[in-house]
């Protein structure tokens, strides 16, 4: 690959640390035969070089700013073991179908990172080499995270099974909802919302991403009134339930605060926002640890850098971090909902959040083999645009062990909160009792429904509202190895 | 009321057929089924009376539903639910739960509300049941 002439590493190191400029690749960062170690970390880098850049040295480049290079020769790379420091990019190749665009993999030793430190990972990773003036754009779009790192980390401090076993919920989707209107209501008037959701049979209702302390309802309001919503379904159900209650703030020490406000309410479980940043999350996730809490992770912001294909990082690799960082649930996408998704490439994400072991797919877009060496695994939760028509199209691409969230698909029900939550569960339970008949659910869903619609009249009313209702636009953070598809 | 826990305790009770069916599901993904009944279905009650151990080698669902019936004679009017175990590294859980038997009238729970510092509130669920009748007699009119 690349042109001819591309630069080789000098390796007579009187040449090589002479004072001056060099290009990265004759420093050492570019190594075509270099055998990526067991330790190693490894990253797949889209970048789109600068018109007239050999996309050897842009390569070479994005090694050496995530590693130890400067711009210029330095004499006091000869005062270390810098050819083990020096992340070495070892492979590149075009993207199909994408002019100019390049994959490339780099390798890093071991060393290079702290551990149990996610902010140290990506202040590496990606912290110079996004701005680089030689790359027009640049996107990280997987890792793979050796068993030896992976082992400095806790994981999520619940996980799917223990999740499960707590609440004694299993074989099916969990079903959810965020209430809404996300901002406006008092902390009685939102309690109530809780309450009708959780006692017309969901598992579990959410507090939005932005619904933290406002002037219409503090929180401390907001988490008595919802507790109270949930012990009175759950003793009128005789069945647990929960209500994630977010405790993001401006400060970790208002964070515990309200951690502390929610444990010794009872409740079983707390959100917080992907803004609070990577350092905030891992503390958090220690203290749930602690308090038998389960996380809920809403992942806010995402979209502002995982979206579009040419720059910022892919989802997979969020959710990769996430899952080594700790959460218990994370929001993976939907692929027939509201939100950005493209089926495979969600399925990609989902995988990252249950595997033990996640296989290299292409398809899905995982570049890796990733050995989660016994870590848990993470809820991933869809949520967004869903509603109860699609039940047999969300249970066949995401099977079981998801939170399925429905939250106008609930609440907006024509005959009230608790019908909207009953028309779900039964769509649910009847989708789930047939597909383990045996019965082809993704071609007979539709007839599935129409007949437990038939005795279950909030589920004919749910169908007849959103029945036809779509979101068919194109995805934008499609795979590369597959047309782009969308489900309607 | 109707107790919801289980799988499909939204839908109206399963069938033998219906059950066989699901059975078989859980042998396909080699799961073994188990059947427990109590008469305390408090949610977190987690250890409902084992109705034997769990079938491992069993390889015939109707195997399940004698097993079954058998339970539903020595237990009248209690809860009766089918597990399913999945022994895979890493699962190592139930996997499936539902109920396949209940009382015919479910009295429920009573939510006993402690008022403890400031607005807080201390929730404790009691089956009104449990509360009346000792084990064994809880649910027989």
């Amino acid at each position: 690959m690349g042109a001819p002439d591309t630069p080789q590493q000098i390796l007579d190191p009187r040449k090589r640390y002479q004072a001056g400029v060099l290009k990265y690749a004759q420093m050492g960062y570019w190594n075509a035969d270099y055998e990526p170690k067991d330790t190693d970390v490894l990253a797949v880098f889209r970048i789109t070089p600068q018109e007239g850049v050999d996309p050897i040295e842009a390569a070479a480049a994005v090694a050496g700013e995530s590693s130890t290079a400067t711009w210029t020769v330095v004499w006091t790379d000869r005062l270390t073991a810098c050819d083990k420091y020096r992340a070495k990019a070892y492979r590149i190749e075009p993207v199909p179908g994408q002019d100019g665009q390049y994959f490339c993999w780099v390798a890093y030793d071991l060393d290079l990172f702290e551990e149990g430190s996610i902010a140290n990972l990506t202040a590496s990773i990606i912290g110079n080499v996004f701005s680089f003036k030689p790359l027009k754009a640049a996107r990280l779009e997987d890792m793979r995270l050796p068993v030896a790192y992976v082992k400095t980390f806790r994981g999520p401090p619940t996980g799917i099974v223990v999740e499960r076993e707590r609440l004694e919920k299993f074989g099916r989707p969990l079903l959810g909802a965020t209430m809404k209107p996300k901002l406006g209501l008092s902390g009685k008037n939102y309690g109530r919302v809780v309450y009708e959701a959780l006692r017309g049979g969901l598992d579990f209702t959410k507090d939005d991403e932005n619904i933290n302390s406002q002037p219409f309802m503090h929180w401390r309001d907001r988490f008595l009134y919802c507790m109270e919503g949930v012990n009175q379904a759950a003793a009128q159900t005789g069945e647990s339930k929960g209500h994630y209650l977010n405790i993001t703030a401006g400060t970790m020490e208002e964070m515990y605060k309200r951690a502390e406000f929610a444990r010794d309410l009872g409740s079983c479980i707390v959100m917080v926002d992907l803004i609070i940043g990577w350092t905030a999350i891992q503390s958090i996730s220690n203290w749930c640890r602690d308090n038998d809490m389960i996380l809920h992770m809403h992942r806010a912001g995402h979209g502002t850098y995982t979206r579009q294909k040419n720059h910022g990082v892919s989802f997979r690799v969020i959710a990769k971090w996430l899952r080594l960082a700790g959460v218990d649930h994370l929001h993976a996408g939907t692929a027939v909902g509201k939100l950005e998704g493209d089926p495979m490439t969600v399925q990609g994400f989902y995988n990252v959040c249950r595997d033990m072991v996640t296989r290299q797919d292409l398809p899905r877009g995982l570049f890796f083999d990733q050995d989660w060496a016994s870590i848990k695994r993470v809820m991933p939760v869809a949520s967004g645009g869903i509603h109860a028509g699609q039940m047999h199209q969300l249970l066949d691409l995401f099977g079981d062990e998801v939170v399925l969230q429905f939250g106008g698909g609930t609440i907006g029900h024509p005959l009230g909160i608790q019908a909207g939550a009953t028309a779900n569960r039964v769509a649910l339970e009847a989708m789930v009792l047939a597909r383990n008949e045996g019965r082809d659910i993704l071609n007979e869903g539709p007839q599935i429904l129409a007949d437990a619609a038939r005795w279950c009249q909030p589920l004919r009313a749910a169908l007849d509202t959103w029945g036809d209702i779509t979101f068919n636009y194109t995805s934008t953070d499609t795979s590369d190895f597959v047309p782009t598809a969308s489900i309607a | 009321m109707r107790i919801t826990q289980g799988c499909f305790s939204f839908l109206p009770d399963l069938s033998d057929a219906q059950i066989t069916a699901q059975v078989h599901y859980c042998l396909r993904q080699g799961w073994a089924v188990a059947i427990e009944y109590t008469d305390d279905p408090h949610p977190r009650n987690t250890y409902w009376n084992m109705s034997g151990l769990p079938m491992f080698d069993l390889q015939d669902p109707a195997g399940v539903i004698s097993e079954l019936n058998a339970c539903r004679r020595a237990n009248p009017g209690t809860y009766i639910r089918i597990n399913a175990f999945d022994p895979t590294q890493g699962w190592e859980t139930v996997r499936m739960s539902f109920i396949v038997q209940r009382p015919d009238s479910e009295p429920g729970f009573r939510l006993v509300r402690q008022e403890t510092r400031g607005r807080s509130l201390h929730y404790t669920m009691e089956s009104y049941a449990v509360a009346r009748h000792p084990e064994g007699t809880r649910y027989r009119a």
